[in-house]
């Protein structure tokens, strides 16, 4: 296993969009485990994605166990994966370690149902909220090259949206 | 040798005036670090970050006109400062109520006494002018989380106050 190098916004690589997995081989197997022994290496990180790790296949990895009091799926390796199902909706806050000494708040889904692959290649499903949730769609965006800056709302803006609805 | 200044202006709110203060900035040779703008009440303020070699003199001479021209008030102070020291907030404190005088100093008040640092503090005042609401969003540091805070807080629900504690978990992907 070896720890990645994180590349950092404005590197023009981490707008590219990744492309699909076709191989679940031996190099597949590698290169989740380099993946998540540089998400664990950055203390207080709860997903990485392989562009940010300057591979570009639609690969993450999402492990919000960590956290106190939330549901979770545990290690979810994300190859391919597609959203089936988004509702609701929440501002949360949100960093990058793509995008370091920066956060904000950013309005993301509560809920969501993803399919994907793991290692082997066969489908699984996850349903996902809150917390978790976030994390997922923040690192599905970086398989399409966005980055939670590309959604940052101005720190007053959820009051500003409550009065519209006055 | 580089020094950062702390920049606060106000004055009555116009067009163009942050573009106007930045280009005189620029042009004067200081590079702007963090800033932030606040309408308040249709006065125009911000407060911004500059680095400079210039000293402080020199800096109110270059402003001086620009200030004359858009009839601001500009307060420049020498700050010993450092980029990138931002602290995470892990606590964000809703607070509103019929408005009323007090409200603030209670609040914060209660908070300093609980060692609740404030890092983000927005309040404005809507409803009617026969009823007013006010409404406040504070976020900041709660070294002991958000326990600790509640029963500071408690006693203030007795006189009117709504105030929600929400604990903030910023998510690093």
């Amino acid at each position: 296993m070896a720890i990645l190098e994180v590349l950092r916004y404005p590197d023009a690589r981490l707008r590219q969009v990744s492309s699909a997995v076709v191989e679940f081989g031996e190099n597949l197997r590698r290169f989740a485990a380099d993946l998540e022994a540089t998400m664990r290496a950055s203390p207080g990180c709860v997903g990485l994605a392989a562009p940010q790790v300057n591979y570009f296949q639609r690969i993450a990895l999402v492990d919000v166990s960590s956290k106190p009091k939330i549901k979770h799926n545990g290690r979810m390796l994300l190859i391919n994966p597609v959203i089936l199902e988004q509702h609701g909706a929440a501002v949360g806050r949100e960093g990058c370690l793509s995008v370091p000494d920066f956060t904000g708040n950013v309005l993301r889904a509560e809920r969501i149902v993803v399919r994907s692959h793991d290692l082997d290649g066969t489908a699984r499903e996850y349903r996902c909220e809150g917390y978790e949730a976030r994390a997922v769609l923040h690192e599905l965006d970086h398989l399409d090259g966005l980055l939670f800056l590309d959604r940052v709302e101005s720190p007053r803006q959820d009051l500003f949206r409550r009065k519209t609805y006055k | 040798m580089k020094r950062w200044y702390m920049l606060t202006v106000v004055g009555a709110d116009r067009l163009g005036i942050v573009a106007r203060l930045s280009e005189t900035l620029y042009h004067g040779g200081c590079n702007l670090g963090e800033a932030s703008m606040a309408r308040l009440g249709g006065n125009f303020s911000i407060m911004l970050m500059a680095q400079t070699d210039t000293d402080i003199e020199a800096l109110r001479l270059q402003l001086a006109p620009l200030a004359r021209e858009l009839n601001l008030h500009v307060h420049l102070d020498r700050i010993e400062a450092q980029l990138h020291e931002h602290v995470e907030p892990n606590l964000r404190i809703t607070v509103s109520g019929a408005d009323r005088a007090g409200i603030v100093a209670e609040v914060t008040g209660a908070l300093a006494r609980a060692g609740f640092n404030i890092l983000d503090l927005y309040s404005d005042v809507a409803g009617t002018a026969a009823k007013p609401i006010y409404v406040m969003i504070i976020d900041g540091f709660a070294p002991q989380g958000a326990e600790t805070l509640e029963a500071a807080l408690a006693p203030l629900r007795k006189t009117g106050v709504d105030l929600r504690l929400t604990p903030l978990d910023t998510l690093i992907g």
